[in-house]
């Protein structure tokens, strides 16, 4: 991992109406990391993202996404960037095909839809219609979406919540596989399980502000400096790995 | 980086998308196609030919003359026959038959003359009208006869013009398509966009790099591409199978779909105020329907907007549909043109202005 910086934030704010969501954060995304945005609901995090994507307007700050300015370059950002979205829709009666179809085309990709399935496991539900699929096979299908263009940097908003345990440690495979491929992924989750074993490093959202930013094993450290314990002696295992040994790695299709 | 990103491809996209969506979507193509269609299925078999008349003869009537030979063989004249007595007078009272002849043979000086007795009833006078006019024209042609008159003092020579048939499905047809397009263009623009948004589709294609006026003309070619479809269908099944007159053929045909493209546009604008001011997908309805209703009843749909009484008109000939169905029927069976129909047209098209005026004020993409 290198610490070329390929986003910058600085001192972004965003505020609607009276409402401050965003109140001055300031962080770098380095080059084929997968970098977390992690914090309670409401915390900012799916705002700060949708700026940086070009898809909400900052109240003020500065932005730059692969040396590009969001305020005058939106649609070459556009052009290099993959958009997962928190609860993004697709045309429901059309097959998977089809949609790689339409986002091939929305990006003036040529790509072979096939491909572009295999890539996340969908090869067998490319006749399958989009409202036919299960909550974590949208959430492949929606990341497929995102590689139509190679793009540089792909952005992930919750894109495991409210999946089961097989199709969250499929889905970080998944990632991570993106990420050795060379693309920059930035992710937002509130499962700290995740961040630690996903991220390359995280920035900790807390009501509008970033209080921590480090690798996540350096954040544990810190913390465990101060003298820190947890209550209950730590086991080698916990009870996903149970889950997980008893019920195998494979995807299931609910 | 590469300047060639092509917003025409990425609007075809989306257009070929939506296209598929429409076709697989039940309710576009049910309130686009099958609904005019049994309007149109209706009307065509319900087919103008002529005046029927239904006439029973009492029982005691004499049939083997001449006057009863002729009555028979009338034209319009459809004998009802095996009733008794008594239910003869209740159709009559009823209305189920128009009249009763009673034909009586008399013998008086070793001549043979016939007494007819037709009795028909208040409620249908009209038709009564027309059986005893008819009958005085057969009795007296008997007199004549008899009076051996060669030559009649007053002879009556009519003659009847050819025109063109004015059929019930010449009506409807344009009718039908005109309602067709309003609805398809309301209720299918209306909906289409507000699911989209609430769906986030169109959040997602914000995150691509095609720009927002092209999205919407992308969603906006699939459904005027499919309403045109429909139009094409509704006319051809209205010629082929129902004698719709299309009176310069191809050229008649392909200004009417002209119209038809105008109509939708105009219309998918008051779909996009809709999908704009609705809060919730169950205001759409209502608020569609406010559009769309009084511009099915006051609009010429079902029957000329002359029929209505005067303080109405006024309202029927601000309607744009009231235009959209005038200038069909005149493409259609009169054989205008464009350059004919230019009232219409300019009508139409300030709807038009208006509409989307008020479309872009009340637009919202999310």
């Amino acid at each position: 991992m290198n610490s070329t910086p390929v986003i910058t934030v600085k001192n972004l704010k965003k505020s609607y109406d009276k409402f401050e969501a965003v109140k001055g954060v300031s962080f770098e995304v380095y080059d084929c990391e997968i970098f977390g945005l992690l914090g309670p609901n409401g915390a900012g995090k799916t705002t700060t993202l949708e700026i940086i994507e070009t898809l909400r307007e900052k109240s003020s700050g500065e932005i730059t996404v692969a040396g590009l300015n969001v305020d005058q370059h939106q649609n070459e950002i556009k052009k290099i960037i993959g958009v997962q979205l928190q609860a993004a829709g697709y045309y429901p009666s059309l097959t998977l095909t089809e949609l790689i179809d339409l986002f091939a085309g929305l990006y003036n990709a040529n790509v072979d839809p096939m491909e572009m399935l295999k890539q996340v496991g969908l090869e067998d539900k490319h006749k399958a219609k989009f409202k036919e699929l299960s909550g974590g096979q949208k959430q492949r299908f929606s990341i497929a979406t995102t590689l139509i263009n190679q793009p540089k940097i792909v952005f992930l908003d919750e894109p495991t919540t409210g999946l089961d345990p097989q199709a969250r440690r499929n889905l970080w495979d998944l990632i991570r596989k993106i990420r050795d491929n060379g693309t920059t992924v930035v992710i937002t989750t509130h499962y700290m399980d995740e961040a630690e074993q996903l991220c390359d490093r995280v920035a900790v959202m807390e009501a509008g502000k970033i209080i921590a930013l480090d690798a996540p094993d350096a954040l544990i450290d810190q913390l465990v400096s101060t003298g820190f314990e947890r209550k209950k002696e730590v086991k080698k295992a916990n009870l996903e790995d149970v889950f997980i040994q008893l019920t195998g790695h494979e995807w299931r299709e609910g | 980086m590469k300047n060639n990103y092509s917003q025409y491809r990425a609007m075809m996209a989306i257009a070929r998308a939506s296209f598929r969506s429409i076709m697989r979507s039940p309710s576009a193509v049910v309130f686009t196609l099958l609904f005019p269609l049994i309007f149109i299925l209706v009307f065509g078999f319900i087919n103008g030919g002529g005046i029927r008349l239904d006439v029973a003869l009492a029982g005691e009537s004499d049939l083997k003359n001449p006057v009863f030979d002729s009555i028979a063989s009338m034209q319009g004249i459809h004998l009802v026959p095996g009733l008794t007595k008594a239910e003869i007078n209740h159709n009559l009272q009823k209305g189920d038959i128009d009249a009763i002849i009673n034909i009586q043979k008399r013998l008086a000086d070793n001549t043979i003359s016939y007494n007819v007795e037709v009795t028909t009833n208040m409620a249908s006078r009209e038709k009564g009208i027309i059986i005893r006019s008819m009958l005085e024209h057969l009795v007296d042609k008997a007199n004549l006869r008899a009076a051996a008159m060669e030559k009649p003092m007053v002879v009556l020579s009519s003659k009847e013009i050819q025109v063109r048939e004015y059929k019930t499905i010449d009506f409807i047809l344009p009718g039908q398509l005109g309602f067709s397009l309003l609805s398809s263009g309301v209720f299918g623009t209306a909906f289409v966009f507000f699911n989209l948004r609430q769906t986030l589709v169109i959040k997602r294609f914000f995150a691509t790099p095609i720009r927002k006026p092209f999205i919407v003309m992308g969603e906006a070619i699939s459904r005027l591409v499919f309403a045109l479809l429909g139009a094409a269908f509704l006319i051809l099944v209205g010629y082929f199978a129902f004698g719709f007159t299309l009176i310069h053929g191809f050229a008649t045909f392909a200004t009417m779909l002209f119209l038809s493209a105008l109509g939708l546009i105009v219309f998918m604008g008051f779909g996009f105020v809709v999908s704009g001011i609705a809060k919730s997908e169950s205001t759409i309805p209502p608020l569609a329907n406010i559009v769309t209703l009084p511009q099915f009843l006051l609009s010429g749909t079902f029957f000329g907007i002359e029929n209505f009484p005067e303080w109405l008109q006024p309202i029927c000939k601000v309607l744009p549909l009231t235009y959209l169905n005038n200038a069909m029927r005149l493409v259609a069976f009169e054989g205008a043109g464009l350059s004919d129909i230019l009232v219409p047209l300019a009508i139409i098209s300030a709807w038009g202005i208006f509409i989307y005026a008020l479309a872009v004020k009340f637009f919202r993409w999310e």
